[in-house]
């Protein structure tokens, strides 16, 4: 491999995809049933082109990064560029591969899952624009691409979510996704818009290079903690933070296996993978804020996920409480164990998802046999006991569920163990001691609510003695991909030794970037941090064990054993039930303040508009035509009423003076007298 | 360069092409409607072809601006020369043409929508040789307009114009039609007639030599307005920043503003675009608002620099305003038309606050964005028209579930609405983030504050989507048929325009890029920039 050929292999995995887009959605209708094979096809090669960068990047080229630069447009005028680039360090290769395989999974799981569907070769056509996408984030070498193909990104998942268009929660959700990611995006935007007037440039290196020499936003720290966290808002949306995590859980109505590969393993970890690009340029402080909103989204999220019943909300909300544990890890200092945490988390997750989609998919197929369309498919209380009917999807569910509970032997106990040690070190080192009390917690919690749906999903009996005989496995394509990413699932990947993940290959291909904040507001040292860490893994494994060890243990109590009634407790605390359930309310908080505000405030100004501006124009108007009016009026009556009056005047005393002349000599004569004898009379 | 054609300029031919077949219309008996509307297309496809030609020999090198040097393809001849009135003094009015790159885009655009309005008026049916013929007698007033360099010309040009619009709007339009083009005509007229008197208080400080005897003559050419050196002393706009430049400034800015429009003067626009027939739309959206900015860019700000930097930040005040109250009423309508009318003055608002920035890229943000927002804008009056056509109506409420109905219209819709709600791939996404990024250097909070308009675009362009896209599709519209080929040949180049200047700007910037700075460092070298705060 050279340099030329690792970013000609780059520039192919992030072209393919789109070609299957344009293809598929072009030729789809011809091609019909075989797009799938088309756009599947298409994707497996990115991912052979991913896998080869990856094993030659790690382990031929490891410190080196290779870049391609190309000016999109030049504003003439002192220098003043902006640039289009790719680059491939060891974080891009690993996502990479994370992505294309995934996605590659994902097609290849989808053949059946979708099969039938009346928009088959569309869904697999956006499936390629969504890659394409995610793909540009990956590849970005500057925050003006980055941003580029984040929204990119946002209309992919747009397009997918709302893939059943004709329902209205299919069509709400999508709309909802868009447009809270761009509240996010607005502020990612707005910290462009900062680093460009400081920096002239949009390229990381540049950036962070003029930044180390001092640069920094209008010479105050204050602006600069502020580009970091306007930069963040963008992970806040895409991630699915507090406080905009509220898109996530709705997008479940996209097709089970879109959520699998966008809002559990790429787009929704394309927000941590922008922390950690963007890592260099965060504040102390900045990096303070988004350790709190990681570990509160982790938190919020985790309770809400403890009381859903549909199997795919609490997925999804167990995902949100996951990126939450990357945010945060990041957040403590934590760079290398959260982005681990994303890949591990990747391939277990997307098996989750994937898993849910294959017990939906049975379910659907009994139900729907049975004649029956009220009961819900995806509801956890109309399930239970499938393990034997479906041994596979529940052996890799379980495997899921360990890893994501934190079990040795996993890949999420390694990077979960990294993290909790993380937030210890973050603790002694600032002070923060609430942060590794939540972060423990929520590891508790996760236990206890991933046994509840895999014991209430596979265990006991079935909901219904009729229906339990006509659920079959899911076919091949859609076991193989649960069986690989159940592999991914264990250690031996990652790390040789099962209890510390620095020890492999990971760890070592993805370092903590130094800051390049000035000194008196940058966090602590990455020497600090790594001592308090290590002072801390013992102390972070036995916690950790013991914590996750009593999650699963409550959880067998109640669902198994059922020693402990899950009805009784939640019926002395109904309300806190029904607000964990109703997910805390935001959205109706939300509906009530944000979108009530908005939609009032249009209203008014549209009124305003209409009544008082236009009103106006229109008043304006009318005292014009009411004035011409009146001095028509004037003009006609009294102008012309003098002139006529005078006329008349005129033509009145001539009517009389008339009637004097009547062209009689006597009567002038008699006048002629009669005026003699006045004349006489008054001079006299 | 190509400059001539059969010994007449290429902006003449430009020019009057449409008057040629406005003239050829006319001879035309009505009954052979389908002699008229290809006479109509030929003339402006021999316009488009123009244009490219135009496109193609344009030096991207020369800047123009305020160098009559480096204009190009200059036309100068002496159009009404009065030597000598008892108290007036000579009047001079010359037929000067020449582009630069502010006037390039608009050209080109103003061919392109020109040749669409054409298309999409095919189906008119009513007094179709009266209409036609104002129709390309509108396209020579619009195109005059943006090849004038003689301030007598380009108010000449910017008047008639007026006259077709009126009727157009009055004859073919809708329901309210009188009402919409007695508002459209009175409110233009008001702000011409400041304009006007702009125009002879300029004509009266400006005086430069004569060509032959050396004397001095008063003149309307606008790049000697634009020469502090030209004023007479004494005269009513001499110097720098004086009131009567300030005042000159505010009644040209008025008269730009209307056509814009800038907000509190905009509420023609709704009511000219509901009762428009869609072609007019299509033209009005598409050029005549840009006329408005390109006033200000061509002749107020160039004139005026000194006024135009102290008017700054209300210029970038009005900018945010149009933007965030435009969406805010778009919001707020159940009419498909009204929608995208105010849609309209929020994507202007843009270019106001680009232009404020004064460098360049806000300049170029706002240059370009008056280019994407002519297609764009376009596009989505032209989709109002096809769907209009069919069910006679525009309430959005009434539609839902065209996408399976009407796949390739659908298609089309989503890349217009799209690119109107900035997504980037598509061309409305550079201009405004051009824009932005150079209004952030210069003022920062209000164009903060302007990024709320970004979530609300997004906000009501994706609830329009949905009411008449997306959801089940109502009983009474399952007999409605896919868009026509004439109705894609309108709209296919639109969309390829909008996908190919997303992907790849260059070939329009750098039509402009050279001319963008140049302006920036016309109006800021004029002037200490002390006054520009934060």
């Amino acid at each position: 491999m050279t340099e030329t050929l690792f970013l000609q292999f780059a520039t192919a995995i992030l072209f393919i995809p789109l070609i299957s887009f344009l293809v598929l959605i072009f030729f789809g209708k011809k091609l019909s049933d075989k797009s799938a094979i088309v756009g599947s096809g298409l994707i497996g090669s990115t991912l052979l082109l991913s896998l080869i960068i990856f094993f030659s990047k790690i382990n031929y080229f490891h410190n080196q990064t290779f870049e391609y630069t190309f000016t999109w447009v030049d504003f003439g005028y002192y220098d003043s560029k902006i640039n289009l680039g790719i680059m491939i360090d060891n974080m891009t290769a690993i996502m990479l591969v994370v992505v294309t395989l995934v996605s590659f999974l994902v097609h290849l799981f989808s053949i059946s899952y979708m099969k039938g569907d009346i928009r088959y070769s569309r869904y697999f056509a956006f499936l390629g624009i969504f890659s394409f996408s995610m793909l540009g984030i990956v590849l970005a070498d500057n925050f003006f691409m980055i941003y580029v193909f984040w929204e990119l990104v946002g209309l992919s998942s747009y397009l997918l979510i709302g893939h059943w268009y004709e329902k209205t929660s299919a069509a709400n959700a999508s709309k909802k996704a868009f447009i809270v990611n761009r509240v996010g995006d607005v502020g990612m935007f707005t910290g462009i818009m900062i680093l460009w007037s400081t920096f002239g440039t949009l390229d990381f290196e540049k950036i962070f290079s003029l930044m180390s020499l001092g640069v920094i936003p209008f010479e105050s720290t204050v602006w600069l903690t502020a580009a970091g966290l306007l930069i963040f808002c963008g992970a806040v949306g895409k991630s699915a933070q507090f406080p905009l995590h509220v898109w996530l859980p709705d997008a479940m109505e996209g097709p089970t296996p879109v959520s699998a590969l966008i809002h559990a393993a790429t787009m929704v970890a394309a927000g941590v993978y922008l922390i950690a690009r963007v890592f260099p340029i965060f504040t102390a402080d900045a990096l303070i804020v988004i350790a709190y909103i990681g570990a509160i989204t982790a938190f919020v999220s985790a309770t809400i996920a403890i009381a859903q019943y549909d199997i795919k909300k609490v997925l999804a909300y167990s995902t949100v409480s996951q990126l939450g544990y990357m945010v945060m890890s990041l957040g403590v200092g934590g760079f290398t164990s959260g982005f681990f945490h994303l890949v591990t988390h990747a391939a277990f997750k997307a098996g989750l998802f994937l898993g849910s989609g294959s017990v939906i998919f049975a379910m659907h197929h009994v139900l729907h046999h049975h004649n029956d369309h009220h009961t819900d498919p995806q509801d956890i209380r109309n399930m239970g006991g499938l393990k034997n009917k479906m041994p596979i999807t529940f052996w890799t569910f379980l495997i899921f569920t360990l890893a994501i509970s934190g079990v040795p032997l996993t890949s999420g106990f390694l990077s979960k163990d990294d993290i909790l040690a993380g937030t210890l070190a973050f603790s002694d080192l600032t002070g923060h001691t609430i942060i590794p009390i939540i972060a423990f917690t929520v590891a508790g919690m996760t236990a206890f609510y991933m046994f509840r749906v895999l014991i209430l999903t596979f265990m006991g009996s079935h909901a219904d003695s009729h229906r339990i005989d006509g659920i079959h496995e899911s076919p091949w394509q859609m076991t193989t991909p649960l069986i690989i990413f159940a592999a991914l699932s264990l250690f031996f990947f990652y790390s040789p030794n099962p209890t510390n993940a620095s020890e492999g290959w990971f760890y070592s291909a993805v370092v903590r970037p130094e800051t390049a904040v000035p000194e008196n507001v940058s966090a602590s040292s990455i020497e600090s941090f790594e001592e308090a860490v290590h002072h801390n893994h013992g102390k972070a494994i036995t916690l950790s064990l013991l914590i996750a060890g009593l999650g699963i243990l409550i959880s067998f109590a109640t669902y198994y054993w059922k020693k402990i009634s899950a009805d009784k407790i939640l019926n002395m605390f109904p309300k806190t039930f029904k607000f964990l359930n109703m997910k805390w309310y935001f959205d109706e908080l939300y509906d009530k303040t944000v979108v009530w505000f908005t939609m009032t405030t249009a209203k008014v100004l549209a009124w305003f508009d209409f009544k008082i501006i236009d009103g106006l124009v229109n008043g304006t108007a009318s005292v014009t035509k009411s004035t011409a009016f009146g001095s028509g009026k004037f003009d006609n009556v009294v102008v012309d009423g003098i002139v006529n009056l005078t006329a008349y005047t005129f033509g009145f005393f001539g009517l009389i003076i008339r009637t004097i002349q009547t062209g009689k000599v006597q009567t002038y004569l008699a006048f002629a007298i009669v005026g003699a004898l006045m004349i006489f009379f008054f001079f006299n | 360069m190509n400059n001539n054609f059969l010994n007449i300029g290429i902006l003449t031919w430009m020019t009057f092409i449409p008057v040629v077949g406005m003239i050829a219309v006319l001879l035309v008996p009505k009954e052979q409607k389908t002699t008229i509307r290809w006479i109509s297309l030929g003339a402006t496809i021999v316009q488009l072809i123009f244009s490219v030609i135009i496109y193609t020999n344009f030096d991207r090198s020369l800047a123009g601006v305020n160098n009559a040097a480096t204009m190009q393809f200059v036309e100068r001849y002496s159009w009404i020369d009065i030597k000598s009135v008892e108290w007036f003094g000579r009047i001079h009015i010359e037929y000067f043409l020449g582009i630069d790159g502010i006037s390039v885009p608009m050209v080109l655009l103003t061919a392109l929508i020109s040749f669409v309005a054409v298309l999409s008026s095919w189906s008119i049916e009513k007094s179709i040789k009266g209409y036609f013929a104002l129709l390309l007698l509108l396209d020579t007033g619009m195109m005059g307009v943006f090849v004038s360099l003689d301030f007598f010309l380009f108010y000449v040009f910017w008047e008639i114009m007026l006259l077709p619009m009126y009727f157009l709007i009055g004859i073919w339009g809708g329901p309210r039609r009188e009402y919409a083009a007695i508002k459209f005509f009175i409110y233009t007229l008001f702000g011409s007639v400041l304009m006007l008197l702009v125009l002879i208080a300029l004509y009266f400080s400006v005086s430069i030599p004569d060509a032959s005897t050396g004397e001095l003559v008063h003149t309307f050419d606008m790049i000697a307005m634009m020469n502090p050196a030209n004023y007479e002393a004494n005269s009513l706009l001499f110097g720098l920043n004086t009131s009567w430049r300030y005042i000159a400034y505010v009644g040209l800015f008025i008269g730009f503003a209307i056509k814009v429009p800038i907000f509190p003067f905009h509420t023609w626009l709704p009511d000219a675009h509901v009762e428009a027939p869609t072609a007019i739309s299509v033209i009005l959206a598409g050029v005549l608002l840009k006329m408005g900015t390109y006033g200000l860019m061509r002749v107020a700000m160039p004139i005026f620099p000194d006024a135009a930097i102290y008017y700054l930040y209300p210029l970038a005040f009005l900018g945010f305003i149009n933007i965030v109250y435009g969406a805010l009423c778009a919001m707020a309508q159940t009419d498909f038309k009204k929608l995208i009318a105010y849609s309209s003055v929020s994507h202007m608002g843009i270019v106001l606050l680009g232009m404020a920035a004064l460098n360049t890229q806000g300049m170029i943000g706002a240059m370009f964005q008056m280019f994407n927002h002519g297609t764009i804008t376009a596009m989505l009056f032209l989709i109002v028209g096809v769907i209009y056509d069919r069910t006679h109506t525009r309430g959005l409420n009434d539609f839902g579930g065209l996408m399976n109905q009407m796949p390739k219209y659908s298609a089309i819709m989503v890349i217009a609405f799209f690119a109107a709600l900035g997504l980037p791939g598509l061309s409305g996404f550079v201009s405004e983030v051009f824009s932005f990024l150079g209004a952030f250097q210069t003022f920062r909070w209000i164009t903060i504050a302007s990024t709320l308009g970004i979530v609300l675009t997004a906000g009501y362009m994706l609830w329009t989507l949905q009411r008449v896209f997306l959801g089940e599709l109502p009983e009474k519209w399952k007999s409605l048929t896919d868009i026509n080929n004439r109705e894609l040949i309108m709209l296919v180049p639109l969309a390829i325009i909008v996908i190919l200047l997303g992907v790849y700007p260059t070939p329009i910037l750098d039509l402009m890029n050279a001319s963008a700075n140049e302006l920036v460092d016309f109006i800021k070298g004029e002037n200490n920039l002390t006054i520009l705060g934060q």
